[in-house]
């Protein structure tokens, strides 16, 4: 429906005359028609009034375009009044000449009627006060008050056609308001005569909670939300809040910032959450999420980055209190304004109320990271549908500011925690679970990363340890008997030391005993050398025996021989042998 | 500015004598209309307050910064000042039974 961004050529658009009207030109993409009568119709107290005051106040401040109060229901010192309550100052406004009130005064039964007239009294009326000031805007708040005063209701609607014809062909942009009839849009039907444009205001109670609608119902000539759209009244006059006018076309960062907790950096890849990412942080009560939330407001604060912290349970001094007990000190921050609390109770105000006020905040102290603890207070003073709204524009709203939230959101202690969440984790683009675990008799706390869109991060349950010093992430012992948390992880723990401890204490055993086995051997073979050295010392001495035993036998042989005059070469060979073998041995 | 005019006309009505009854005719321009107006409002005068009446026929289109003052949404308009309280009677005055109702006149016995 929207032609945001690429917009067509302003010959081929209906000229627009835009409101000032925060998301009100949103939706009519620019404004009500100009020089065209819109007709603005509602129930009693929707806010009708207000809303045709604004367009005047914002036209003559904002865009310089004089206008005309007509009314046929307050005095202009009620109305002045009433509009103050929202900053307008509508007096200043007439001193300088940018509006002109004009009261209307109908008395039913005051006035007597004989014969014919016409309301030509009006027109001169409403063209002197547009001529005296140069009028381009005209309000005539509620035009049907005159069928209460006038009897005779064919004039009455030949000048009331009349006049609109009059002020198109006046060229002002007019804003009608009328009372929202049973089966029709007005009462006294109205929209017949108005025909450009018609807003419908609405003021409904739902489960105790009063929530002002307002829908475009016709729009001749232009692309227009057809959606009914949440609209309030705050003390700086209307704001409507179109969900649709958000689009996905945020800017994005690819810088991390630091969770505050070292270990928790670690499981995110090693370098925390994204910048301008949302990031949700449910859990069970009591499992630490306002900890984390100000671990990661004081790390935000510490860098310089303007933080503010949004709760809808404890007081900011209680936050301060308690923190300082695991460590954090905040309160330095609070008074070096890089930290700023905004507490309310969820059932002070209606939830359209709450998100106006938290945009109020986010835009004066233009924060970095914004801290909601708990978002799920406020689903209090909603219903689902509408509180999805709220959470959608708030995301949408925080990211096209690059400004990182993190949301804390109590899951009731029995409910399944992921579908519980569901619908609202589908905003968010981390999401981190706080857990109980019981067991062993003790109730321990776990933390794991659920989803982490677009970063590395740890699938492993971490159990997470709250101590005067702060917050440790622990590894939680994860074997076959499932996770193991508390006093159960460290007997566990102490269990596997015994067992390491054992295991060595065995090798050790079996090392010394090789060792002797080995020592025992080597005496063995030290011994057999022994015995090795003296055999061949015994052996050498026996060869020894024998060679002097054949020289000497050779000798004497020769020396017989020698006196027998025997063969003497044979016998010199034969002495020769003898010397070799000893040699060879 | 109107409420001076005003003003001046109550001072001006206690000089006079307490049956003086002051009316005003609201018109644009001398249409047809308002001169029908104008001329039942005189016959009607002339019946029932013969001397003792005064009628200030005041165009708007000449004046236009008056209608507002005077309260004045329709045209032709009668505003009886005087006597108190004021009475307002619309249109061109052809039912002269709603007109003497409107200004609370009892027909002379």
């Amino acid at each position: 429906m929207k032609t945001n961004g690429h917009k067509p050529s302003p010959a081929a658009h209906l000229p627009k005359c835009p409101t000032g009207i925060q998301g009100l030109d949103e939706i009519t993409d620019g404004g009500l028609p100009r020089g065209r009568p819109t007709l603005v119709c509602g129930g009693a107290g929707c806010g009708k009034t207000l809303l045709a005051a604004e367009f005047l106040v914002r036209g003559a401040v904002q865009f310089d375009e004089p206008g005309v109060f007509m009314a046929f229901e307050e005095t202009e010192k009620e109305l002045t009044a009433n509009v103050a309550s929202l900053g307008f100052d509508l007096a200043g406004l007439v001193r300088r000449k940018k509006i002109s009130l004009d009261y209307v005064h109908i008395e039913p039964g005051e006035m007597q009627e004989s014969g014919e007239y016409d309301l030509e009294g009006l027109f001169v009326r409403l063209n002197h006060a547009i001529d005296s000031i140069g009028a381009k805007r005209v309000v005539l708040d509620t035009l049907e008050a005159l069928f209460a005063g006038l009897r005779n209701e064919a004039i009455l609607r030949s000048e009331l056609r009349r006049l609109f014809r009059w002020l198109k062909d006046k060229g002002v942009t007019a804003v009608i308001t009328a009372e929202r009839g049973r089966e029709q849009l007005t009462r006294h039907g109205l929209e017949e005569y108005v025909s450009d444009c018609v807003i419908l205001l609405d003021h409904r109670v739902n489960d105790q909670i009063a929530t002002r609608h307002l829908r475009v119902v016709k729009y001749r000539g232009a692309l227009h939300g057809t959606n009914e759209f949440p609209f309030l009244i705050g003390d700086e006059g209307i704001s409507v809040l179109p969900i649709t006018s958000l689009g996905l076309n945020h800017k994005i960062s690819s810088e991390r910032i630091s969770t505050g907790i070292p270990r928790l950096d670690a499981m995110l890849g090693g370098r925390g959450f994204f910048r301008g990412s949302s990031i949700l942080l449910t859990g069970t009560p009591g499992t630490g999420k306002t900890i984390v939330a100000a671990n990661f407001a004081q790390a935000a604060a510490l860098r310089g980055e303007r933080t503010l912290f949004f709760s809808f349970e404890e007081s900011p001094n209680q936050i301060i209190r308690n923190t300082l007990s695991i460590g954090l000190r905040l309160e330095p921050l609070v008074k070096r304004g890089l930290l700023r609390f905004h507490a309310a109770r969820p059932s002070l105000y209606g939830l359209e109320m709450h998100l106006a006020t938290m945009f109020k905040e986010i835009a004066t102290f233009q924060p970095r990271v914004v801290i909601i603890d708990p978002i799920t207070s406020l689903m209090d003073a909603g219903t689902a549908s509408e509180c999805r709204a709220m959470v959608t524009r708030l995301v949408d709203y925080l990211k096209a500011g690059q400004v990182t939230t993190l949301f804390t959101s109590l899951t009731q202690a029995g409910h399944a925690l992921q579908q519980s969440e569901a619908s609202m984790s589908s905003l968010m683009d981390s999401w981190l679970l706080l857990q109980d675990t019981e067991g062993n008799g003790e109730r321990n706390r776990v933390l794991y990363v659920l989803k982490a869109r677009g970063m590395a991060h740890s699938n492993q349950i971490r159990e997470f340890l709250i101590s005067d010093r702060g917050i440790d992430l622990v590894d939680a012992y994860i074997g076959a008997s499932g996770v193991l948390t508390g006093s159960a992880r460290a007997a566990q723990g102490a269990l596997e030391k015994a067992a390491v401890l054992a295991t060595q204490q065995e090798a050790a055993r079996r090392k010394r005993e090789l060792e002797r086995k080995r020592e025992a051997i080597e005496r063995q073979i030290s011994g057999l050398r022994s015995d090795h050295e003296s055999e061949t010392m015994e052996l050498r001495r026996i060869d020894e025996q024998v060679g002097t035993s054949t020289l000497m036998l050779t000798t004497e042989r020769t020396a017989s021989g020698i006196l027998r005059q025997a063969d003497a070469k044979v016998t010199t060979n034969t002495r020769r042998d003898p010397r070799q073998g000893r040699k060879i041995s | 500015m109107k409420t001076k005019t005003v003003k001046r006309r109550a001072t001006v009505s206690k000089r006079q004598p307490a049956k003086l009854w002051q009316l005003r005719l609201y018109v644009m321009d001398s249409t047809a209309k308002s001169q029908t107006a104008f001329a039942n409002l005189k016959r009607l005068c002339e019946s029932h307050l013969k001397g003792i009446y005064r009628i200030k026929v005041i165009d708007l289109l000449k004046h236009p910064h008056l209608a507002k003052g005077a309260q004045i949404l329709a045209i032709p308009t009668v505003v009886r000042k005087l006597p108190k309280p004021v009475r307002t009677i619309l249109g061109n005055l052809s039912d002269t039974e709603r007109v003497l109702v409107g200004l609370d006149l009892r027909p002379v016995n």
